[in-house]
This record gives C-alpha cells, sequence and structure tokens, in this order.
C-alpha cells in the first residue's frame, strides 16, 4: 500500500472498494445525507423566528378561536438552513448537468433575471395600491408586451396566464367567447393531433368542449387530408404544437391555417416549442389566432422545481377583444388597468382568470432576459437551439434509432426504442441508467405517437464540450446494452442518491402526508 | 452573448458534422413566406449593466410597500419574510430543476411536497392537501369543478363576502364547462345566508372566512345545511396567517379549503407569483386537480417519495383529466414550506397574535375619527370601514400623503353601491407610528 509521509494512505486498499458496495451505518451516502422529515425533526414548542410580544387579548373572536394544537413543528433557524440545503442535494438542476427534457426547454437561468425581480420597486409592491403608486411596474408589463407581440408579429397579448396550461384555457376561451358573439356557439368541437401535449386535450374538455384526434402521417407532420375531413360548421378551434412534439415543424402550416379559418374554426398553436424560431419565425406570418408563451421556457425563467411559471397568450385581431381582464391601457395620465369584464374598454372580455395581474415576478426575469439578449441574441437562441440539436442527433443516429431520420429536427430530436429491440432493456431502463451517469434522462414515452419515445432537447445554453460529454455518455450506453450488459440497466440507477422508487406501491397504498401516529413503514408487496 | 457558450468555430464544425453548409439549411421546413432575414424590430444586446439601469428606473417608479406607511389587503398580504427563505429557494438544485418526474434524483423537492403538502393539511385542519395550484383564486374554481365532479350536480352557489375577483374567476371558468353559478348580495356579515339558497342541484356552497370584509365567521352550521342537503362545503381563506389564531375550516366541516398561501414565505410582487393551498377531505382525493406527492419505498426499502395518483391528470387522462393543470407553484410552495418550518406552531400563533393586535390597535385609532364608521364585526387582522365620501378619492389623496390606505371596495366591484367603503389591514410590518400617522392625515381629510 502507497503511504504518505504522516502514515495516510494515499490510495484506496482494495479497487473493488467501489461506491455503493457497502452499506453505510447511518444511511448516509458520503455527502449526501439520510435527512429525516421535518416532522420528525422539529419541536412543538421550538422556532426559528423572534418576534415581539402580543398582549391583547382576542375576546372579541370568542368561540371563533383555535384551541387544539395545530400540529406544525418548528425548527431553530441554523437547523432549518441544514435541513434544506441536504435536500437540495438530492435533486438534479441545470445548474449542475445537461438537462435534455423534450418539450421543457431546460436552459441556464441568468441570475440577473432573479436580482432584477427582487428589486422592491418590483416585488414590495401590491396589485391593489394605487396605479398612480405603481406606474413602473405598468410600463414594464407594456414593453413586456410589446416585445412578445413583435416577437410573434401578433396584435395583442394577454399577459395574466399563470403558466402554460393556464394560457391554452385563455386562449380557448377567447375563441368560445369569439364564437358565442358571431352566432357560432354551436361549434363544441376541438381537432388535436395526437401528439399533442396532454394539457392541449385536457384544457379543450375543462372549458366544455369535445375533442376529435387529428391523424398524422408517417414523417411525423398533421395528415391534412384526415385534418379536412374532419373541418366543418361543428369545429370551434384546432389546437396544434409548432414545431410540433415530435421536434418537427409543421410544413404545412399554412395551409393548417387556411383551411381552418375557411371551416370558420379559429387556430390555437401550443407554443411550448417557441424557443425553436424565436427571432427567427413569426406564429403572426403562419395564420396563427391564439398562442402561449411559457416564459419559463423560452425566455428563461426558473422551473423551480414545477413551477411558478408564466403563459401569455398572443391573439389576433378577430381574438383580441376578448381578451380576459386586466387590460393595460395608455391614457393621458400614464398607464392604468381596466379590471373588470364589461366596463369602459373591456366590454367584450370574457372574464378574468385569477385575482391579480399574473405573474409580474415572471414578467420581470423574462424582460431582462429579452433585454440582455435583444433581437440579434434571440435569434440566434433560436439558431442555436436547433443546431445543437441537429448535432446529437447526427451524432447520435448509427447507435440509436431517430423516429424521424429524413430532414432536419427543430430544437429537439425524437428517438424511438426499435435500436433497443433484443437487447432485453426498455427505454425506461435506458433513462435509469443515464442517471448513474449524471445526466438527467431525457422526456420518455412521449409523443405518444412513437414507440418508446426518447425526446432529447439540449437547448443553447449546452456548450459543445458538454454536448459531447453527453454524446460519449449516450453511445458508451448504448454499445453496453446492445452487447448484454443489461444489470447495468435493470437495476438503475446504483449511483443517484435514491434506488428506482416504487411508484406502483405509491398509488396503491396512498400516503399523502406525515401521521403524528406512526405508521408500518411501507414496504413493497 | 453572454449565455451562449457555442463559438463560430464551433457551429462551423457543429455543422459540418450534421453535414449541411448553413444554419438555414436546418429551417428548410419553415415556409418561405415565414422566413425572415433580419432580426425584429426590437433593441439589440445589451450588457448587464445596461439591463440593471434600465430596469432600476422602472423600479424606482413604484412605491414599495416598505417605503411607508401601508395598509392594502385584499387577498394579498405583506409580512416579513426571514432572510433565510430567499437564500434557500435561490439555491440552484431548487430553483432550476424541473417538476420532479425522475424521483431518484429529484428527493430534494419530492420530500419538501410531502412536507408541505402535511403542513398545509395540518394548517386547513384537512385530511389531505395537494402539492399547490396557481394562486387561491384559481384554487377555488378548481374547487367548484372538483365538486360538481363528485356530487354529479351542476350548480355553486357563493357568498356575498367571497372576494369579488375569487367570483370572477369561477364565473369564467364554470360558465365555459356549464357549471352554474349563484352570488349571493355583497354583504359584510351574512356568509350563512348561503344555507337558504342550497337545492337539489347545488354541487357546493362557497363561503370565505376571514371574508373580504375580514369578518370571520364559524361556518359549522353552513357545513351542516351543506352535508345535509348532499352539496359540498368549500371554504376559502385569503390570509393564511389568519389560521394561526382561528379555528381551521376543517374543525368546522369544511370539505374543501383552498387558501391563498402568499402571506407565509412569498412576497407581494403585484400580485403573483403566489400559490394556492389546496386540501380536501381524503375521500375525495382521486377528484383533486394537481399533483400529489406520496410516500414510497425504493428497491433498497428506504422510504423516498414520488409524484403519484396521476392517473388523474393531464399527461396520462388527457381529455378526462381532474384539471389541465401542469406546472404549478413549486418554487412558492418551497418558501411556504421553509417559512412555516420556522415559525412552527409557536411561531405561526405568535405571528397571528401579533397581526390581530396591530389591526385592533388600527381600528381603535380610526374609529376615533369623526365620519369614519368600523364596519366588520368580527376580523383578524383586515376590516372595512365607512368613510365620508368616495373612499377611492380618498385613497389617491392619501397617496400624495405617502401613504398606501387600503384598497377601496369599488376597485374590487364598482356595482356593489359602496363606493364610500374602504377595506384596511395591518400586519406585524405595521409600524405604531404608521397607524398614528394614518389616523392623523385621515382625520384631516376626512374634516375637509
Amino acid at each position: 500500500m502507497s503511504m504518505n509521509s504522516v502514515g495516510r494512505p494515499t490510495r484506496p486498499e482494495t479497487a473493488n472498494d467501489a461506491a455503493g458496495a457497502h452499506e453505510t451505518l447511518t444511511g448516509a451516502r458520503g455527502l449526501l445525507q439520510d435527512e429525516a422529515l421535518i416532522f420528525e425533526l422539529g419541536g412543538w414548542d421550538k422556532t426559528g423566528v423572534d418576534l415581539p410580544d402580543a398582549s391583547a387579548s382576542a375576546d372579541d373572536l370568542d368561540s371563533l378561536l383555535r384551541t387544539a394544537p395545530i400540529g406544525l413543528p418548528g425548527l431553530s433557524e441554523p437547523e432549518t438552513v441544514r435541513h434544506y440545503v441536504r435536500l437540495s442535494q438530492k435533486n438534479h438542476a441545470i445548474d449542475l448537468a445537461l438537462y435534455p427534457l423534450g418539450s421543457c426547454t431546460m436552459k441556464h437561468n441568468p441570475r440577473l433575471n432573479e436580482k432584477m425581480a427582487r428589486l422592491p420597486g418590483f416585488s414590495d409592491i401590491h396589485p391593489l395600491q394605487p396605479q398612480s403608486t405603481v406606474q413602473g411596474a405598468l410600463q414594464l408589463m407594456d414593453r413586456l408586451a410589446h416585445w412578445l407581440k413583435t416577437l410573434t408579429g401578433m396584435p395583442a397579448v394577454a399577459l395574466t396566464p399563470k403558466a402554460g396550461a393556464h394560457g391554452e384555457m385563455c386562449g380557448m376561451l377567447a375563441i368560445r367567447a369569439a364564437h358565442e358573439a358571431n352566432g357560432q356557439g354551436h361549434r363544441k368541437t376541438v381537432l388535436a393531433p395526437t401528439s399533442a401535449h396532454g394539457t392541449n386535450p385536457a384544457t379543450a374538455a375543462f372549458v366544455g368542449y369535445t375533442v376529435v384526434e387529428i391523424a398524422q402521417t408517417e414523417d411525423g407532420r398533421v395528415d391534412m387530408a384526415d385534418l379536412e375531413s374532419k373541418l366543418g360548421d361543428h369545429v370551434a378551434a384546432i389546437m396544434v404544437t409548432n414545431p410540433n412534439t415530435c421536434g418537427l415543424f409543421e410544413r404545412d402550416i399554412v395551409e393548417i391555417a387556411r383551411l381552418t379559418h375557411a371551416a370558420g374554426a379559429y387556430f390555437y398553436c401550443d407554443g411550448a416549442n417557441f424557443n425553436a424560431i424565436v427571432g427567427r419565425v413569426r406564429p403572426g406570418d403562419l395564420g396563427v389566432d391564439a398562442m402561449h408563451i411559457n416564459l419559463h421556457k423560452t425566455f428563461s425563467t426558473p422551473h423551480g422545481g414545477g413551477g411558478p411559471g408564466a403563459g401569455p397568450v398572443v391573439l389576433s385581431e378577430a381574438l383580441a377583444p376578448f381578451a380576459p381582464t386586466p387590460w393595460l391601457v395608455h391614457g393621458d395620465d400614464g398607464f392604468s388597468l381596466v379590471e373588470h369584464a364589461g366596463e369602459e374598454g373591456a366590454e367584450t372580455a370574457f372574464g378574468r382568470l385569477s385575482a391579480f395581474h399574473g405573474q409580474m415576478g415572471m414578467y420581470v426575469r423574462a424582460y431582462a432576459y429579452m433585454l440582455s439578449h435583444g433581437a440579434d441574441g434571440l435569434r440566434q437562441v433560436a439558431e442555436d437551439a436547433v443546431l445543437n440539436a441537429n448535432y446529437l442527433k447526427a451524432r447520435l443516429s448509427d447507435v440509436m434509432s431517430p423516429a424521424f431520420p429524413e430532414g432536419p429536427c427543430m430544437h429537439e430530436a425524437l428517438f424511438d426504442d426499435s435500436w433497443l429491440e433484443g437487447t432485453g432493456v426498455t427505454t425506461l431502463d435506458f433513462a435509469k441508467a443515464m442517471i448513474d451517469e449524471g445526466f438527467h434522462p431525457m422526456t420518455m414515452y412521449f409523443p405518444l405517437v412513437v414507440h418508446g419515445a426518447m425526446l432529447i432537447e439540449p437547448t443553447e445554453t449546452e456548450s459543445r464540450q458538454e454536448l459531447d460529454r453527453f454524446v460519449e455518455a449516450l453511445r458508451a450506453l448504448a454499445g453496453a446494452a446492445k452487447a448484454g450488459d443489461v444489470e447495468r440497466f435493470k437495476g438503475a440507477p446504483f449511483h443517484a442518491p435514491m434506488r428506482r422508487l416504487d411508484e406502483t406501491l405509491a398509488a396503491r397504498k396512498p400516503r399523502l402526508r406525515w401521521k403524528p401516529v406512526a405508521e408500518a413503514p411501507l414496504a413493497a408487496e | 452573448m453572454r449565455y451562449l457558450p457555442l463559438t463560430p468555430e464551433d457551429r462551423a464544425q457543429m455543422l459540418g458534422v450534421i453535414g449541411v453548409d448553413s444554419i438555414d439549411a436546418l429551417f428548410v421546413d419553415v415556409p418561405a413566406s415565414a422566413q425572415r432575414s433580419g432580426t425584429v424590430d426590437l433593441p439589440l444586446h445589451a450588457g448587464e449593466l445596461e439591463v440593471e439601469r434600465e430596469m432600476a428606473a422602472l423600479a424606482k417608479r413604484n412605491r414599495s410597500a416598505g417605503e411607508g406607511p401601508f395598509f392594502c389587503g385584499a387577498g394579498a398580504y405583506r409580512h416579513h419574510v426571514p432572510a433565510t427563505v430567499d437564500h434557500i429557494i435561490q439555491r440552484s438544485e431548487f430553483l432550476t430543476s424541473y417538476t420532479p418526474y425522475q424521483p431518484e434524483i429529484a428527493q430534494g423537492t419530492l420530500q419538501v411536497l410531502f412536507e408541505f403538502q402535511t403542513q398545509v393539511a395540518a394548517l386547513t385542519g384537512m385530511e389531505v392537501a395537494n402539492a399547490s395550484l396557481y394562486d387561491g383564486s384559481t384554487a377555488a374554481a378548481e374547487a367548484v369543478m372538483m365538486a360538481t365532479r363528485v356530487t354529479r350536480r351542476n350548480k355553486a352557489v357563493m357568498s356575498g363576502g367571497v372576494h369579488p375577483h375569487y367570483v370572477e374567476t369561477i364565473d369564467t371558468l364554470a360558465h365555459a364547462a356549464g357549471v352554474a353559478t349563484e352570488r349571493l348580495a355583497v354583504a359584510i356579515d351574512a356568509e350563512d345566508a348561503v344555507i337558504a339558497a342550497i337545492d337539489a342541484d347545488t354541487a357546493c356552497v362557497v363561503v370565505q372566512t376571514p371574508n373580504v370584509f375580514g369578518t370571520a365567521t364559524d361556518v359549522t352550521k353552513i357545513a351542516a345545511a351543506a352535508q345535509a342537503a348532499g352539496a359540498l362545503l368549500i371554504v376559502v381563506t385569503t390570509e393564511v396567517v389568519s389560521l394561526g389564531l382561528l379555528k381551521s375550516p376543517g374543525e368546522m366541516g369544511a370539505d374543501i379549503v383552498v387558501a391563498e398561501g402568499q402571506s407565509i414565505g412569498n412576497g407581494l410582487n403585484f400580485g403573483g407569483p403566489y400559490v394556492g393551498l389546496f386540501a380536501c377531505k381524503e375521500k375525495y382525493i382521486r377528484q383533486a386537480p394537481g399533483r400529489l406527492c406520496g410516500e414510497t419505498v425504493d428497491a433498497d426499502g428506504r422510504r423516498g417519495f414520488v409524484l403519484t395518483l396521476s392517473t388523474r391528470e393531464q399527461h396520462i387522462r388527457r381529455d378526462k383529466a381532474t384539471s389541465n393543470i401542469c406546472t404549478n407553484s413549486g418554487l412558492c410552495a418551497l418558501a411556504f414550506s421553509i417559512h412555516m418550518s420556522l415559525l412552527g406552531e409557536v411561531g405561526l400563533r405568535q405571528l397571528a397574535a401579533i397581526n390581530h393586535e396591530k389591526a385592533r390597535a388600527l381600528r381603535d385609532a380610526l374609529a376615533a375619527i369623526p365620519g369614519v364608521e368600523i364596519l366588520t364585526p368580527r376580523f383578524f387582522n383586515e376590516f372595512a370601514i365607512r368613510v365620508p365620501g368616495n373612499a377611492a378619492d380618498m385613497v389617491e389623496t392619501l397617496a400624495g400623503h405617502g401613504i398606501i390606505a387600503g384598497v377601496p371596495f369599488s376597485r374590487l366591484d364598482a356595482h356593489a353601491g359602496l363606493d364610500d367603503v374602504l377595506l384596511v389591514a395591518a400586519t406585524e410590518t405595521t409600524l405604531d407610528i404608521d397607524i398614528t400617522f394614518f389616523s392623523k392625515v385621515l382625520a384631516k381629510v376626512v374634516a375637509q
């Protein structure tokens, strides 16, 4: 054994002493702590804040007063910091490595955006304080609206939707209101391709429409003949994602819009993939009537482990009058908000989507990002996003099977699982083995039109070195799968904070909260 | 450009690997009519310093709440958020991660959600809670939709004390979904009036406590009446700090509780992002909207957490889903959970007591002004006053004196005939000198 001068071994004692070979005594794995729940750590009498005493009685509330314990544990400040820092270390993050979830646009989140959103002039203002005291906030909303309208070539935008699906609801409600206003309220069908995001049919159904699927061609686009056969006087709208969820630009999009309009229906475009075309193609030039823009995708606001997002919706001239309140108007005295449908200036608004003015914190971040990139930078964003995806596709096509090998993809590359045939390894296994190699898996089993789908979206913020590192990892894994090293995949992940989790058990015996009375530990059946 | 790692050499070499000679070749599927050669008509890229200057100039044109006397509430409340909260939510692993679809590398987010769900359930007195919705108002609309699924009935009755913007949000979705709504006349203290409006078609009654006028109500009788008629009771709370002092809706028999969680851990942010709390009885959970996190075990038998019961959700059930929601308010829920962990039961109760004390002090000061009438009989930290004249005009006048005096009711509902009603709130951030200054200036303005 090699020793240094103080007798400390300089090499591991045995070569096969790999991580995971021995269970630790504490459950920790090196830096990764086995962290208990706050209900197990905290104290019922403990608090991490110092507050002054309250002396006044609450006698006027009498029988309304809470008497029973609430059941909320408290932690001191150091315990709190440690608890959450330990938990944080069990998460993958875009700041850590490539996060190639297709249709999610996990790009770098600039910290300048965070700094700007925390200026008290934005973060510490109330939605209902006098409008004369928030002119800067209203001006920022106006400028953001201007950028969104200019980038999309659309005449109007409703800023308030709180996420992409909320934006879809906004667009579909505007369409519904327009039909009702035009005596077309009998139109109750919405067409959407089989490859659509789940939110599209869910939204259409949620606002009272029946969804009919449109078939897809072998080259991954809307089947025009099928579309034409399904359009008619009963159709309210079509919902098409462009670029679509196969990562392809709908070549016939202008014709899709023309046919839709000829049938008296509106064209809702799911703009989740706007990142592929921002600054280069304006949806307004394609005949779109409504499209949401996920600020947490294209415009870099952080995804936060599941939100908050923001989903402003650009609208055509035909739909603009029906946009929800509040409406931002610019008068002689500066900016003001028309806050209620039916009021002067918003007579035709379809209603209200939420209590206040949408996601101001996200507007600030997105606007800071837009200013940083500018018109030239945003165009480069689209080009680099598309270049990176095509580069991955080119470098992986000989070992994996691209679902649509012909022609370029847009910002994401779609593979099917035909290349895994006979290996005994599934798409899920492959994804879990990627975790061991330090990468977040791609989107799996979506879109539904491709068997065992793997949808890879690198985004423009990956360097060529990181892309190459990713490619080498995937090529090595593909080689292992084909060489019969099935164990590497079936049991994966081996090196993540947790091994594979039993999702069936969770659904069969739902435990959705910690309970004060100790329960028997869950065990796989 | 500082956010783009590719160099011109990278781009040229990568095009070579792909086998095309220009970037345009990758955009061939875009119709010629939509191809744009140059940049759109917007400013070009800018450095950090330039961006900061422009943003700071906009921020400066807003009067922030912390600058002086401030009494706005009406669904958004200014509370002190400990520095720890903002520090932790900016950690890369929380800030820059996606919805936890790969549980093996998302245990941080998932454990937080499990803890959050438990905290929300405890606070509201309910059996289960979800992993958050967008905000209190959308949570209320989702609750109404859920009630129609549970009861297979088609009408919602809303009290006259529900926040008018919540009513509008509910009405907007209900109208599209073909659900009938009945909103009772706006009233300061009449949540009980919904009882008389319940009939055989009623899927749910929606009441709010403390309501938009700040009135706290024991909803036990309403719960009993709803239950007797086969309808669900949905209780809305826009100020969750109140639950540190007041009986929880669960204790009073609510079936679904929705709340705006902004008060804990989250700033005012001009209205968003906020965090919608959603809790219900366990027997209804399969009709609930949104993400749910549940406990399970991994392949080594160790406790872990996953998103579960997802057959309710849009990515599985598509047009049969219980809601279209996907992205929710994850990071705001984290902020809520951290702040609640710091407070603990002791801290929350004390915080609530301080809020109530401040509001009583404000009430006493304003009640002493001739011509000002206190309208709310029982309140937590917010109440309505009647002023002689137009409340909106008075608020503008007071803003000129550096006081953000509250929310005129006419801003929420211009047709209720309550133009002389002002909603005022006090929290632990309200200083005694703020109250003194406000009451002095208001007395002068009223006397003019």
